[in-house]
């Protein structure tokens, strides 16, 4: 199982490309880390999720 | 009055409101950065939502500087770590230095945002770091690398003015950066005070959000600061600790 903003999802295998089309968020305004690390965007078609993976996909939002 | 600019980090602007962007419906944001007079709002970093909900980028107008803060950090690390993920969604150099341990009052954590200061502004960020008004620790963040120092006038969300007044004042007297009042400010009236006092700019989010016509407060703060700031340039007239100072001649009376 991988971590995906806190929640267990199985998405072990799957490209980040992948993982983000399918559970259907824009490319264009959010940023991918993967285990702490910033995921650049040139390398989502490339880096696959693994198993035990924590991801957080993150976004601006109204703050002060 | 014209090159009187709001220096911060290499950039000028001619605005001294620095506006929130929470509480409130993105709708309204457009009203509000255009009645404000703002050119900087802040943002936070959070957990995406996907497509179906809207994006708060599609409502801010070009141009406008995007402040994020950190928000949510308990330390100097997780600061860093949200203004790294800030700075790869695309919005610049800026941060905002928000770190909080205490959930009840909200207070800033000085000594972990001295930290992700120094941290932050090797990296190449522009610090603009939210604290409590303690002189040594500006000084502090000013060796760290800050770009402004930003007080808390009081708790964040209150409304409740300039709690910390006597506090700014000495940070503005001291601290040759400029000195932005953030957190508390919730009447027009403190915001003049705060610019009067030489404060160089107003953060303000809670105060906008909770007024019953946002655009019409957000316009009503923008004048405030502005006549602030040109009492503070003028320089205010002189207080007598006793007594009193005819403003009529004190000749010609009609009377023997």
């Amino acid at each position: 199982m991988v971590k995906i903003n806190g929640e267990e999802r199985d998405a072990a295998g799957q490209t980040i490309t992948e993982y983000l089309e399918a559970a259907n968020y824009n490319p264009k305004v959010i940023v991918v880390e993967q285990n702490g690390e910033i995921v650049s965007k040139e390398q989502y078609n490339d880096i696959k999720i693994q198993d035990g993976d924590v991801i957080e996909v993150v976004s601006f939002m109204g703050g002060g | 009055m014209n090159e009187d600019k709001l220096k911060i980090g290499g950039h000028e602007f001619n605005s001294r409101f620095i506006l929130g962007s929470g509480k409130y419906s993105m709708k309204l944001i457009e009203a509000a950065i255009k009645y404000a007079g703002a050119e900087i709002i802040t943002l936070a970093v959070r957990r995406a939502n996907t497509k179906e909900n809207e994006n708060i980028l599609d409502y801010i107008p070009k141009g406008i500087t995007l402040l994020p803060n950190t928000s949510g950090a308990r330390n100097a690390d997780e600061a860093v770590r949200i203004a790294r993920l800030a700075k790869a969604l695309g919005c610049g150099d800026f941060v905002k230095i928000e770190i909080m341990r205490d959930s009840k009052y909200l207070l800033p954590d000085n000594y972990e945002t001295i930290k992700a200061t120094e941290i932050l502004a090797n990296e190449g960020f522009i610090v603009m770091p939210y604290m409590y008004p303690d002189l040594n620790v500006a000084r502090d963040l000013v060796n760290a690398g800050a770009a402004t120092i930003m007080p808390l006038a009081s708790p964040i969300g209150s409304n409740k003015g300039l709690a910390t007044k006597d506090f700014i004042q000495i940070l503005i007297d001291e601290i040759d950066l400029p000195i932005i009042v953030d957190a508390g400010i919730g009447r027009p009236s403190q915001a003049c005070e705060a610019m009067e006092m030489g404060a160089a700019a107003i953060m303000s989010n809670t105060a906008l959000a909770t007024a019953g016509n946002l655009p019409a407060m957000a316009e009503a703060f923008k004048n405030a600061i502005e006549a602030g700031r040109k009492a503070y340039l003028a320089g205010l007239g002189r207080v007598l600790t006793r007594g009193a100072s005819a403003s009529d001649p004190l000749t010609g009376f009609l009377r023997d």
